[in-house]
């Protein structure tokens, strides 16, 4: 049963924010979603627009004992936004400022609400961007790359979220506010900043964010590769990394993927093909022509069909573009997708690939998989129908099926989407319970009251303090 | 607790990758730490008095040495905590590979991580931290945990392994490490003349290396030999074998734009550029933690360590 909204609570929140804390049903509905198939419900629905609000909001919650759950665009993929445990959902969309450029430090002081794109667009001419870049990265917001510590296709080069962030504004469950991490190079104690990062809204809401800048690189060469043979393909993969090099981006699509986005975007990507690389060089130009000479070296012993250079920047946006709108494109096969996200060995892909799509056809599914083949991210999209009945029992059974077949080659849960609700209960696959027991005294520093964003990441088992009972409530999809 | 039993087990392993082993010395390791009374993890004793010495009387334990496997396709590298600097090169150099630290070589990789300072490099490669990404360390109980995962990306669980590097031991004892590697540069250069660092930093495209001593610059290109050559071109400086001297027995952490203060200081300093390290001749004291950091972080030590047994006299939280 949910738990009622006690009215001094709703009182309190619409005295602070007006009109902005909201819990009419239509809209509640909506806050209850994200990009992962999973549903929650809020019990309210904040919308502040600045730290002291947050602040407020947070203090609030604590008083009435009322879990919070902080949202940035709601595009993550493992439910980490999804509320449940009845709780207060604080929206940032409208925190979308970007506060300083300071660019002697290299650095710009940002809301959660801004959008990951923005940042680099407005930052474009000033020579500079924000290097992570998630394939949502028009809609998703720099508060919820902090809180899942998200990755992209040039994370290859440069590192995920956690590379680029040098101090974070906090809004601690207790309602304190303080900065983790500082803009010198070796800040004083312990690194709570990179503690912070990826923990999922579980230990307080970020309200500013001190992003490094990345030079925009002067030379860029996107190539396109395409092989009669997936395993050739991966093994180009392999092939790259071992002569030394590390393009920014190293992506792979199959023969499903191809084909579907080039119904969808038309970028000239070649449909007969069984698999295609994407490969990025960027840097000074001798090292580019460098890295292309190898690309069309290891490709050309790995027997590569073309390999197609991009003549312009209007074509390297184009071949991108096929590969940014891959999951939104699967809606021509399939009007619903399960997308996952692991992480195996390089050498381990083939083996992995091969394994999933037994696992679609035991499961009668259609599998498809675009991904950071560079860094051995995984990520498999189930195709289905969700008004076939009992498809979406099949759909997990086979997740389920990919994430063990994956840690079983050496790999882990996630790469970049998180664990959220998603995956928590898969989290004793890869870790031991005294190693999630410590992982929960960890978090319990931050919330004892265990209020922040409840029932995520870590199992309820591990979690002592967890008050809302062992499972996830009913109402709750998971 | 099934699971942990079994996970603990030597040899034993959860999937079909080596690197889900638990060697043996771990297990010797956990067994040295055990559960009562205080101890020490020694390393190389190359940056002994950071943080403040141990207490007297404490009993001094070592982490197992050893590369265990290194897997130049996947560029990762597993070795024990008590493996030096030196070695762990040395190993990674028979594949064209470095992790790039640039810390005394007989430092061991776990007390470099303990004690969190990045080598002279970090402009280019960033702080030794983002290099690590999975930690087993031993808690104040003697059992063992592990954190962060063998893949070079992963966000599976919170980010321990980040809380772990610059906390000297006071939270575990790191006893094994996988790290990331990244390729050897074709050519490594290193130049030296006069100019304004600030300027040379902006008409660099992403230098390994800029130190200023308020007179002189120096600077570090790597890269394929025709970049090297182009972006050391725009400089016209002074070809040089090797980096300065760097003083040190102190070192100061400063935001990067700060540096330019340091001009009008006529004290015996190297600087770092775009990091904001300087290395001085004096003793430095950190900067002050806010009053809810310290909480926090008094508050992990408390649950971490709740004796206070692990490396006891080493200081990041004023008591």
């Amino acid at each position: 049963m949910p738990r009622p909204v006690e009215k001094p609570l709703l009182d309190e929140l619409q005295t602070l924010l007006g009109d902005r804390a909201r819990n009419e049903d239509f809209e509640l509905g909506l806050y209850g979603k994200d990009g992962s198939v999973l549903e929650g419900r809020p019990a309210i629905l904040c919308l502040p627009v600045n730290s002291e609000e947050v602040q407020r909001i947070v203090a609030i919650c604590r008083k009435y004992k009322r879990p919070f759950t902080a949202r940035g665009s709601g595009t993550g993929l493992a439910g980490g936004a999804i509320p449940v445990g009845d709780p207060v959902v604080i929206a940032t969309a409208k925190m979308n400022k970007i506060i300083e450029v300071d660019l002697d430090n290299r650095i710009a002081w940002v809301e959660p609400g801004v959008l990951n794109l923005d940042l680099s667009t407005q930052l474009k001419p000033l020579g500079f961007h924000f290097a992570p870049d998630p394939s949502s990265q028009q809609v998703c917001s720099i508060g919820g790359n902090v809180a899942n510590n998200s990755g992209g296709p040039h994370c290859l080069a440069y590192g995920v979220t956690s590379a680029h962030v040098a101090a974070i504004e906090v809004v601690l469950p207790d309602g304190t506010v303080t900065v983790l991490g500082d803009l010198s190079a070796e800040p004083s104690g312990y690194d709570l900043r990179g503690l912070f990062i990826g923990s999922e809204g579980t230990m307080g809401v970020a309200t500013k964010i001190a992003v490094r800048l990345t030079q925009n690189p002067p030379e860029v060469r996107t190539l396109l590769l395409d092989f009669a043979d997936v395993r050739d393909g991966a093994a180009t993969v392999s092939a790259i990394i071992a002569q030394g090099l590390i393009p920014a981006a190293l992506e792979m699509m199959d023969h499903r993927a191809i084909e579907v986005v080039e119904a969808f975007v038309n970028a000239g990507y070649p449909t007969e093909a069984d698999a295609v690389l994407l490969v990025e060089l960027d840097g000074l130009p001798g090292g580019v022509e460098n890295g292309v000479d190898i690309v069309r070296r290891v490709a050309e012993a790995h027997d590569v069909g073309t390999v197609r250079l991009a003549a312009d920047e209007a074509e390297r946006a184009l071949l991108w573009k096929g590969r940014k709108n891959a999951f939104g494109a699967v809606a021509r096969i399939k009007p619903d997708y399960y997308l996952h996200d692991t992480v195996v060995p390089r050498g381990k892909l083939v083996e992995v690939l091969e394994k999933i799509y037994r696992i679609a056809d035991v499961h009668n599914l259609i599998a498809i998989n675009v991904f950071h083949a560079g860094d051995g991210n995984l990520h498999p999209i189930l195709a289905y129908d969700s008004r076939e009945p009992g498809v979406l029992e099949r759909v997990h059974a086979a997740g389920r099926a990919i994430i063990t077949a994956s840690i079983e080659a050496g790999g882990v849960l996630s790469g970049e989407h998180g664990i959220g609700l998603e995956k928590r209960d898969y989290m004793g696959m890869l870790f031991s319970e005294h190693d999630m027991a410590t992982q929960d005294l960890i978090r319990e520093a931050f919330d004892p009251e265990g209020l922040a964003n409840p029932l995520k990441v870590l199992p309820s088992g591990s979690r002592c303090s967890d008050s809302f009972g062992q499972h996830v409530p009913e109402g709750a999809w998971v | 607790m099934q699971r942990f039993i079994w996970a603990a087990r030597p040899g034993r392993r959860v999937g079909v990758n080596t690197q889900h082993f638990i060697e043996e010395p771990i297990l010797q390791f956990a067994s040295d730490v055990g559960s009562v009374g205080p101890v020490t993890v020694v390393g190389g004793r190359t940056q002994w008095a950071v943080g403040g010495l141990p207490l007297l009387g404490s009993r001094e334990v070592r982490a197992p040495a050893g590369v265990w496997s290194h897997e130049p396709e996947e560029m990762t590298v597993r070795c024990g905590a008590g493996t030096s600097i030196r070695e762990l090169n040395e190993k990674c150099a028979q594949f064209g590979q470095m992790v790039p630290f640039d810390l005394n070589p007989e430092a061991t990789v776990g007390g470099a991580l303990a004690v969190g300072r990045s080598g002279f490099r970090r402009l280019r490669y960033g702080p030794i931290r983002d290099f690590v990404l999975r930690i087993r360390h031993i808690d104040h109980s003697g059992l063992l945990v592990t954190s962060g995962g063998p893949t070079v990306k992963n966000v599976s669980g919170y980010d321990l392994c980040r809380l772990l590097v610059g906390s000297l031991g006071k939270l575990g004892c790191i006893a094994e490490v996988i790290l990331r590697c990244l390729p050897i540069p074709e050519t490594t250069l290193w130049l030296t003349g006069t100019g304004d660092p600030f300027k040379i930093y902006n008409q660099l495209y992403r230098p390994s290396s800029i130190l200023w001593n308020g007179d002189q610059v120096w600077v570090c290109l790597e890269g394929v030999k025709s970049d090297v050559e182009s972006q050391a071109a725009l400089l016209g400086f002074e070809e040089v074998s090797s980096p300065p001297s760097f003083p040190t027995r102190g070192r100061m952490s400063l935001e990067p734009k700060a540096l330019r203060g340091l001009a009008d200081d006529s004290k015996d300093w190297l600087a770092e550029i775009g990091v904001g390290v300087v290395h001085c001749a004096e003793m430095q004291t950190p900067a002050p933690l806010s009053d809810a950091n310290q909480i926090l972080m008094s508050d992990l030590e408390r649950r971490l360590d709740p004796t206070g047994r692990l490396n006891p006299g080493r200081e990041l939280v004023a008591t």
